[in-house]
């Protein structure tokens, strides 16, 4: 050791938070011996992760979690801690810090990062027991002890802190209104449309939001019981959150002579008015501004270690930042200046069907704000357009549909899919923007320390150990560098908004469980709406079919429209009804009895197929019924082209007719679909039967394609015409047609265990690979046969004509399905 | 406009039973259709079965909550207003509904008036 004790500096460290903590590891990552550390925390804690405080108070983690460096971390850097003991005074003369207690310490350099104070509003009754803030772990464990003993929870101010607290709460059982003053919630992150979309969801987990309530009085005498707003009314109250705003600490340094304004006033490099005392964080102010998020703050923490260690003489900018609600299952994310006005374009995107709403600000062509509600997975992309202020270009058209379709547009071989788009990115890209760590700091250390997990990286770099919403990237980063040695971890994108679980887990939960009813999964796992909505009902009904074959009653009420009526609704309310020809293969007695019910019933549309059969078009709700029965007469069984089920099984003329043919491939067609047919799946599922590899039934562009082959059949899977055509992978080759149907059983019953609800065949495979496919249907001929076993169990069940039933029941007048209307009309009295 | 009393025309339409539960059911009225909603805690709503969209039939969507969603291009419609839920701008006509001794009754007398 070439550096001695007494000849360090002496650096002492005021605030045990995230601004302070920081900038100590990036002092320690460039100088390690530089410094004598002493740091002072008025908190009783290790330093932790206050961003991380609404997760803890809405239970999603524990107080270990957000630890960010334990005990052993500052001894290990021979950094001492008073924690527990607020500075009450420094001597600049003498260069000496005091804390409450008594404790003393000389300094070389200080370091102020006292971060901020939660504002509370001049109102009578807030010194009230049951009136609380949120900004640290003390004020968690209030507001955990009030949610307790349950009752009702007012928070005052709808804005980032706000909403999180009320989130928690509610989370906790309590009743939660949230008093915001102005019209819009979060009005400083979003727009009113979707600021009323927030609010509709939040209204929806039962949270009750009062917008344009000016807060006049908090009541009670010795505890808060109620909130009076100005406008009279009274709000009773078993516990108030105070979530207005934050004003910068800068008590100690004001009382301390240093100059302050809003905030310590500090120079370019950190510096205060006093050049041995410098400042990070909330408590500064720096060029007129304030700061409240963590992004701009690591820059501080960056520029102020380089001073201190004096590695260079870095200056601090601020950039624009991004904003994020962490409530489980809200998407929302905004930058910049959304608001727009004069001289500004906007561009807007709704799917209201999914809940997003997004919205582009233009300025001369670059990109100057964003707001996106609903789904928020873009946000870093927008702000890297943001921070970069160069003219969209070709961009401008495409970019609100995000990155992927902007990008894959952009032609000439740029990376359509997100894995090599990240590959494309440069060394030093930034992945991570609340704790700026670049791409290649990330590969770095999964090379370096042989990182595997989500969680070592986390640790390693810090990069998605914030706000988390970069871990798609960094996840794609481990699978980058590791290839197949990566297994994603838990935390799958939430299935809707009524939970925060995803597909895998609910499916998981609903089998280890034991649970046998959507009532039992949403009461179970916790589902924060009543009775679901459109998007998780009919999965939830998918995966309870497919998990209790026979046992569980599939709910009507939880499908779409198409699936409960038998039919696929048209644009102007009518239905389609399309009959099942078996291998495409017809006659002359079923095509009669088609062009009897057309004639019957005088259906407007004929029209043969793309899926080899003919599509009844026009037919009125009322008369589904009895066009079923018709055609049910005549030996024809519903096509299923409406479900999210088997669907058609095309086949070619084959042996039987055609000079090329080598098998029977019509016959193939028939055998496959007579095993198939009914089947219920979470997406829907086209087979095609080829008689030679000229391929005239397309097998190669179908879920499940069969190409015959002098010596057997060719198995294809996972192919998809469609919106983007994906050609299928070879699974194998097998001799015997009992081998094709085993293998067909095992794949589609695979499909229906693992798949997630709408995702075809085609994007599972690209999810899970095809060498695990390969492994379980043509490696392991046991687990293949359980499989065949089970998807044949369950079509025990599936295998009944649903037109049959449905028209049989309209005979005997018996309760029918939702297509029978009220045809009563009487008057009362 | 006289007050609601003297011009209510009460018709009985059915049953709360008969409307599955988180499901819907049609009435035709010379009019056209309206359809009525049960929702999982039984309360009955009643709208125009056009959607305010593209004129899709909301009796054919997803009962959730106190919304139902269109079948054609899932817009939510909140049952209680006929209002089409953010982002979307729309309103579809609520027709009064009365439940008596476990029957439905609605008041079409505003459709006798259009
Ligand atoms: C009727 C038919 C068109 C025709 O007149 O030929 C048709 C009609 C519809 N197709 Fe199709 N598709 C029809 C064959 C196809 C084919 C060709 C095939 O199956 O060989 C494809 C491409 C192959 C594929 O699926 O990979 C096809 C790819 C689609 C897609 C895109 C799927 C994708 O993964 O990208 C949709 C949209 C969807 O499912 O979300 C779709 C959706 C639809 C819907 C259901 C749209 C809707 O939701 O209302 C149309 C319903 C009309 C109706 O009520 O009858 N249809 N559709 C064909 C029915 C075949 C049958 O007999 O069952
Ligand atoms: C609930 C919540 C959620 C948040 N979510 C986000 C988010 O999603 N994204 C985001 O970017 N930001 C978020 N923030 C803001 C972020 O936490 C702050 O920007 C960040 O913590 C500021 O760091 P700091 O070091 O300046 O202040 P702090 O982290 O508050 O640290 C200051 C520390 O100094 C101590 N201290 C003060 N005075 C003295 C004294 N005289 N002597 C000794 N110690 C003293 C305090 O007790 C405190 O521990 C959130 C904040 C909260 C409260
Ligand atoms: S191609 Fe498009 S328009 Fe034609 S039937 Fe298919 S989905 Fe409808
Ligand atoms: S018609 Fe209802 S959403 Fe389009």
């Amino acid at each position: 050791m070439n550096m001695q004790a007494y000849e360090r500096k002496r650096l002492v460290v005021v605030g045990n938070g995230m601004a302070g903590m920081r900038t100590v590891e990036e002092v320690l990552a460039r100088a390690p011996d530089r410094f004598r550390i002493t740091v002072f925390g008025a908190e009783p804690h290790p330093n932790y992760d206050r961003i991380m405080l609404s997760p803890l108070l809405a239970g999603e983690k524990r107080f270990e979690d957000i630890v960010i460096n334990r005990l052993d971390w500052y001894e290990a850097n021979g950094i001492e801690l008073v924690a527990g003991e607020r500075v009450v005074h420094v001597d600049r003369e003498a260069r000496l810090v005091a804390g409450e207690h008594g404790t003393v310490r000389p300094y070389d350099v200080l370091l102020l990062a006292t971060g901020s104070d939660p504002f509370v509003i001049p109102v009578p009754g807030t010194d009230l027991a049951g009136v609380v803030t949120f900004r640290d772990v003390a004020d968690v464990e209030t507001m955990l002890e009030a949610a307790h003993r349950g009752g009702r929870a007012i928070v005052i101010g709808g804005g980032l802190l706000g909403l999180e607290a009320a989130n928690g709460l509610a989370r906790n059982g309590m009743e939660v209104t949230v008093v915001h003053l102005v019209p819009t919630l979060m009005e400083r992150q979003l727009d009113p449309t979707a600021g009323a979309m927030l609010a509709a969801d939040l209204e929806r987990r039962g949270i009750h939001v009062l917008t344009a309530a000016d807060t006049e009085a908090l009541l009670g005498e010795d505890r808060v019981r109620a909130v009076r707003l100005k406008d009279g009314r009274e709000l009773p109250a078993d516990l108030v959150v105070m979530a207005v705003g934050i004003r910068p600490n800068a008590a100690l340094a004001r009382s301390i002579g240093l100059e302050c304004r809003r905030g310590v006033v500090v120079d370019d490099g950190m510096r205060t008015s006093d050049p041995r005392i410098f400042a990070v964080g909330e408590c500064v102010e720096h060029r007129g501004v304030t700061y409240g998020l963590v992004a701009p703050i690591w820059d501080m923490t960056k520029v102020c270690a380089d001073r201190l260690t004096g590695a260079a003489e870095s200056v601090f900018a601020a950039a624009v930042s991004g904003t994020r609600l962490k409530v489980t299952g809200i998407d929302m994310y905004s930058a910049g200046d959304f608001v727009g006005g004069a001289g500004s374009e906007e561009v807007v995107f709704r799917d209201p069907a999914r809940g997003v709403y997004k919205r582009l600000v233009l300025r001369e062509e670059r990109l100057v704000g964003v707001v996106l509600y609903g789904d928020a997975r873009d946000g870093g992309w927008y702000l890297d357009l943001l921070r970069r202020g160069e003219p969209l270009g070709e961009l401008r058209d495409l970019a609100i549909f995000g990155e992927a379709v902007a990008t894959a547009a952009q032609g000439s071989g740029a990376p359509a899919d997100p894995a090599a788009a990240l590959a494309a990115l440069p060394a030093e890209a930034e992945i991570c923007g609340c704790n700026g760590v670049c791409k290649g700091k990330v590969l770095n250390a999964i090379e370096a320390q042989g990182l595997k997990t989500l969680d070592a990286v986390r640790a390693h770099t810090k990069a998605s150990a914030s706000c988390g919403s970069c871990t798609p990237k960094v996840e794609g980063l481990l699978k980058l560098a590791l290839g197949t040695g990566y297994t994603a971890p838990e935390g799958e994108k939430p299935m809707c908004r009524c939970t925060g679980l995803g597909h895998d887990r609910v499916r998981r939960e609903i089998v280890e469980r034991g649970l046998k009813s959507i009532p039992a999964v949403m009461a179970e796992l916790g589902w924060t709406t009543p009775d679901g909505c459109h998007i998780c009902r009919p999965a939830l009904n998918f995966y309870l079919l497919c998990a209790w074959p026979g046992e569980y009653r599939d709910d009507a009420q939880s499908r779409f429209v198409n699936e409960r009526m038998h039919a696929n609704i048209q644009k102007d309310g009518t239905y389609s009804v399309v009959p099942r020809m078996w291998g495409g293969l017809t006659n002359a007695h079923e095509l009669r009895a088609i062009a009897d019910v057309v004639e019957k019933h005088r259906i407007p549309t004929v029209k043969v197929t793309g899926g080899q059969r003919i599509d009844l078009l026009g037919v009125r709700r009322e008369q589904l019924p009895e066009v079923w029965r018709d055609l049910n007469a005549a030996g024809l069984v519903s096509g299923h082209a409406y479900g999210k089920a088997l669907r058609t099984v095309k086949t070619c003329v084959g042996s039987e007719w055609c000079r090329f043919g080598t098998q029977d491939s019509t016959a193939m067609g028939i055998a496959l679909e007579r095993m198939a047919w009914g089947s219920w799946h979470p997406h829907k599922v086209k087979l095609a039967v080829s008689g030679c590899p000229r391929n005239c039934a397309e097998a190669t562009i179908k879920d499940f394609g069969v190409v015959a082959v002098e010596s057997g059949w060719e198995l294809h899977v996972a192919g998809n015409g469609g919106i983007k055509v994906r050609v299928t992978d070879l699974l194998c080759k097998v001799a015997t047609k009992e081998e094709v149907l085993e293998h067909c059983g095992a794949f589609l019953q695979l499909y229906r265990e693992e798949a997630r609800y709408l995702e075809r065949t085609a994007h599972w495979v690209e999810r899970v690979g095809i060498d695990h496919v390969r492994r379980r249907i043509v490696a392991d001929e046991a687990g293949r046969k359980a499989l065949h076993e089970r998807f044949l169990h369950a079509q025990r069940f599936a295998q009944t004509d649903p037109w049959a039933e449905r028209a049989s029941a309209v005979t005997r007048r018996a309760e029918t399905p939702a297509a029978e209307p009220f045809r009563t009309l009487v008057p009362a009295e | 406009m006289t007050t609601e009393t003297l011009t209510n025309y009460w018709v009985a339409v059915g049953q709360v039973e008969d409307i599955p539960r988180q499901g819907a059911r049609v009435v035709a009225t010379p009019m056209g259709d309206v359809a009525l909603f049960r929702t999982l805690r039984d309360e009955v709503f009643a709208l125009d079965d056009r959607c305010p969209h593209k004129g899709g039939p909301l009796s054919a969507g997803i009962v959730h909550g106190r919304s139902v969603t269109c079948p054609l291009h899932n817009w939510v419609i909140d049952l209680a207003s006929g209002e089409a839920l953010a982002p979307d701008r729309g309103c579809v006509r609520r027709i009064p509904v009365r439940i008596e001794h476990g029957g439905v009754l609605l008041d079409l007398s505003g459709r006798r008036r259009s």
